[in-house]
């Protein structure tokens, strides 16, 4: 199961050349999609505007240099390891689902386009991604589903309370529970019901890829233009609007805040972590 | 001051839902981010502003604060003990940077030992006071501080 290409089998009814025409079909609802939800919220209007909001409160220009080295920061910190959660569990699930749904929309595009003539031999390797990509995204995915996502951990609400926003994580989910199934089935031999099953997981792929515009499939595209330009305005001065935090036994600070001083002291000790003391569940 | 979410701040992780008191801070069903639902109804306790990691919370200054439409932000530092608000102008002319103690001990440090307190007295316990009382309204310092016995007085109508 692991090691065998589940869609060189299908090649005995279905054409190379329709599960192609399939994937690139796939390709363009996704980038028509975003570039409609773009469209639809704005964000590219609104991230100019606040780009340059933010420049006429910079302390200083940034080169060109340094640019480059916070886009690299924001290679490897935010869109490599997710950074930007702050919640350590949801970072793990991101990851997960990230890496996961990656691995497996690039090996199953490899299989499709590379392999799937009568005499071409699959190499191991991508099979075994294909499933390890499908299970990272279960992993990845049903943890958040039932127990860290806000409307449960937060919000107190079952798990199966849905909202036409979940059409995401859950099309996601279906695609690859359902892609796994159906890659059991066919390995076990059972080939009817492994055909319903693949019938099912080409509907949830399909929901998947072409709901975008409902979806937060776009984030994958802006999210990075976002962490960039935070890591911009914390290097230029101006600090998203947000006040400076000085040294506080500094004699500039003394002086110009004297209340510091009086009620704490001349150097006031680390006060320990306050409400981060205890993660949030108070439920 | 209501306390008020940049959507496009906030990731939605659910901390201000959790730490409200008022339990107005909720996630929007459509867009998953953090709102404020009902700002009348906020106690101005900040807890929100603290928690948020994303700093995605800003209150809405009133008009004898600041001049409408200003930017009111504000960072707490729980390591330092202090909250730092930055105020901006509408017009951008005036930026201001504001800084104060919120507390002058370590957090959990500063409870009264309570337990090595003296029980009370059989005539406290009798008393309509309350634990600590006089001592609390000073009423163990000359009586009760009134206007009178601070050489003050009613003004009447309205006076600013």
């Amino acid at each position: 199961m692991l090691t065998t290409n589940p869609f060189s089998e299908l090649t005995a009814y279905i054409p190379a050349g329709v599960m192609q025409a399939y994937v690139v079909l796939m390709f363009i609802f996704v980038a028509g999609g975003t570039v409609l939800d773009m469209l639809h919220k704005k964000s590219a209007k609104y991230f100019f505007e606040h780009a340059k909001r933010s420049q006429k409160l910079a302390k200083r220009k940034l080169g060109g240099g340094e640019k480059a080295s916070l886009a690299v920061k924001v290679l490897t910190n935010e869109v490599m390891a997710a950074a930007e959660f702050a919640n350590p569990r949801r970072r793990m699930s991101h990851l997960l689902l990230m890496y996961g749904f990656i691995l497996f929309v690039v090996t199953t595009a490899i299989m499709i386009f590379g392999y799937l003539g009568a005499d071409s031999k699959t190499p191991v390797l991508l099979p075994l991604l294909w499933h390890l990509g499908a299970l990272m995204v279960c992993i990845g995915g049903y943890w958040f589903w039932f127990s860290i996502r806000v409307d449960v951990s937060a919000e107190g609400h079952p798990w199966y309370k849905v909202e036409r926003d979940d059409v995401f994580i859950l099309s996601l989910l279906a695609t690859t529970t359902l892609a796994l199934i159906w890659s059991f089935l066919q390995a076990v031999g059972a080939a009817f019901t492994a055909d319903i099953f693949f019938i099912l997981f080409i509907i949830a792929a399909t929901v998947l890829f072409t709901t975008v515009f409902f979806s937060k499939f776009a984030h994958m595209f802006y999210k990075p233009a976002a962490a960039f330009n935070k890591r911009v305005i914390w290097a230029d001065g101006s600090r998203e609007r947000l006040p400076d935090i000085p040294d506080l036994s500094s004699a500039e600070t003394k002086q110009r805040f004297p209340d510091i001083p009086k009620y704490m002291g001349e150097n006031p000790p680390n006060m320990g972590l306050g409400i981060n003391r205890e993660p949030p569940q108070h439920y | 001051m209501p306390t008020f979410v940049q959507m496009t701040r906030c990731d939605g992780c659910g901390q201000c839902v959790d730490i409200c008191p008022s339990d107005i801070m909720h996630i929007d069903t459509e867009i998953r981010r953090a709102y404020n639902i009902e700002p009348n109804m906020c106690w101005e306790c900040y807890s929100c502003v603290k928690a948020c990691p994303h700093n995605a919370i800003d209150v809405r200054g009133y008009a004898d604060f600041t001049p409408l439409g200003s930017s009111v932000r504000v960072r707490r530092d729980e390591e330092k003990g202090v909250i730092a608000w930055r105020i901006i102008f509408r017009n951008g002319k005036k930026d201001w940077d504001l800084l104060a103690p919120i507390t002058t001990k370590p957090w959990g440090s500063g409870y009264p030992e309570l337990k090595n307190a003296p029980s009370p007295s059989q005539e406290q316990r009798d008393s309509q006071l309350l634990f600590n009382e006089p001592k609390y309204i000073r009423l163990d310092d000359g009586g009760l501080h009134t206007l009178e016995s601070n050489g003050l007085s009613m003004k009447e109508g309205v006076y600013y």
